[in-house]
C-alpha cells in the first residue's frame, strides 16, 4: 500500500470566484480570501485591542499593545531619527506578514506568503518606496551611499558596482528569504505526513517528527516577519542616513 | 542516466546547501552563548534569532530547490 505523496498540492490556487473584466483574470482566488482575511484579523486586532484603553490592559489589549510596542521600539532603534514617520508602515507590514504565516499553518488553511509574486510584491513596495524617500530627503547626493567616504579611487572601481549589486538585489533576496522559508517549511510538513500516512504502524514516529517540526515552523512564521521588518528598518536607515 | 536518477541525485546535491546553514546556525548560537556568558546583561538575544534567520534561510535556499528538482519538474 504505497500513498503517492503530493507535497506541493496544497500550494494551489483556485479561483473561487471568477472574474473575468475586460479579458483580464481578476478571480477572486483561495490567496485573496486569505489575504482578505488576514487584514481583516490585523485590523479586528489592533482596532478591538484599542477600543477598552483601559488603565491595566486585557487579553486582547496586551496582544495589541504588545505588538506596537515591539515594533516602535524596533523602529526606534534601527531606523534611527526620523524613522518613526515609517512605523504605521512596518507595523503593518508586520503585522499582514505574521498573520499570513500563522493563518498559513492552520490545517487546510492557504498560506499566500509561500507565493513568490506576494513577497516580491511587498519587497518590491519596500525597495521602491526607500528608493524615493532617499531621493526626496538628499536629492542627487543620495548616490553617495554607493561611494562611502575616505574611499581611495582605484578602489571606487571595484566598489561601486559591488554596492549598486548589493542595492539592487535586495528585493530579490528579502523576497526570496520569506517565500523560501515557507514554501520548504510547509513542504516538509506534507512530506513527512505522507510518510505517517503511507507506513502501517510506525506511522507514530513521522507523526512525531511533523508535529515538533510545527513547532520549528511557528517560530519561523514570526521570525519571517521580524525578519522582513527588521530589514525594512535598516534599509529605511541607509535611506535617510546615508551610512 | 536516465532522468529519474538524476533528478534524485540532483536533489541531493542541492540538499548540500543545509552544510553551511548547519555551520551558520551553530555558529550564531555558540557566539550567542559565549556572549551571554561573558556578559549576562548583554542585550544580544535579538540579534543572534535575527542572525539565525538570515542563516536558515541561505540553507532553505537550497532545499526549496531540492524540492522544486524532485516535485515540479
Amino acid at each position: 500500500m504505497a500513498i503517492e505523496i503530493k507535497p506541493l498540492e496544497q500550494f494551489t490556487i483556485e479561483r473561487l470566484v471568477p472574474l473575468h473584466p475586460f479579458g483580464i483574470d481578476a478571480s477572486f482566488t483561495n490567496a485573496a480570501l486569505m489575504m482578505t482575511i488576514a487584514a481583516a484579523a490585523v485590523c479586528l486586532l489592533v482596532i478591538a485591542g484599542a477600543r477598552a484603553k483601559a488603565l491595566v490592559p486585557g487579553r486582547w489589549q496586551s496582544i495589541a499593545e504588545i505588538g506596537y510596542e515591539f515594533i516602535a521600539d524596533m523602529v526606534e532603534t534601527n531606523a534611527g531619527h526620523g524613522g518613526m514617520a515609517y512605523f504605521p508602515f512596518v507595523f503593518t507590514l508586520f503585522m499582514f506578514i505574521l498573520l499570513g504565516n500563522l493563518l498559513g499553518l492552520v490545517p487546510y488553511s492557504f498560506t499566500f506568503t509561500s507565493h513568490i509574486i506576494v513577497t516580491f510584491a511587498l519587497a518590491a513596495v519596500v525597495f521602491v518606496g526607500v528608493t524615493i524617500i532617499g531621493f526626496a530627503r538628499h536629492g542627487l547626493h543620495f548616490l553617495s551611499l554607493f561611494a562611502p567616504h575616505g574611499v581611495p579611487v582605484a578602489l571606487l572601481v571595484l566598489l561601486i558596482p559591488i554596492e549598486l549589486l548589493s542595492y539592487f538585489i535586495r528585493p530579490f533576496t528579502l523576497s526570496i528569504r520569506l517565500f523560501a522559508n515557507m514554501l520548504a517549511g510547509h513542504t516538509m510538513l506534507a512530506i513527512f505526513a505522507g510518510f505517517a500516512a503511507s507506513v502501517p504502524l510506525f506511522g507514530i514516529l513521522p507523526l512525531g517528527v511533523d508535529v515538533l517540526l510545527y513547532f520549528l515552523e511557528l517560530l519561523v512564521a514570526v521570525l519571517q516577519a521580524y525578519v522582513f521588518a527588521i530589514l525594512t528598518c535598516l534599509y529605511l536607515r541607509d535611506a535617510l542616513h546615508l551610512h | 542516466m536516465d532522468l529519474a536518477s538524476a533528478k534524485m541525485i540532483g536533489a541531493g546535491l542541492a540538499c548540500v546547501a543545509l552544510v553551511g546553514a548547519g555551520i551558520g546556525i551553530g555558529n550564531v548560537f555558540a557566539s550567542l552563548i559565549t556572549a551571554l556568558a561573558r556578559n549576562p546583561a548583554a542585550q544580544v538575544t535579538p540579534f543572534a534569532f535575527l542572525g539565525f534567520a538570515l542563516a536558515e534561510a541561505t540553507g532553505l535556499f537550497g532545499l526549496a530547490i531540492a524540492f522544486l528538482i524532485l516535485f515540479v519538474f
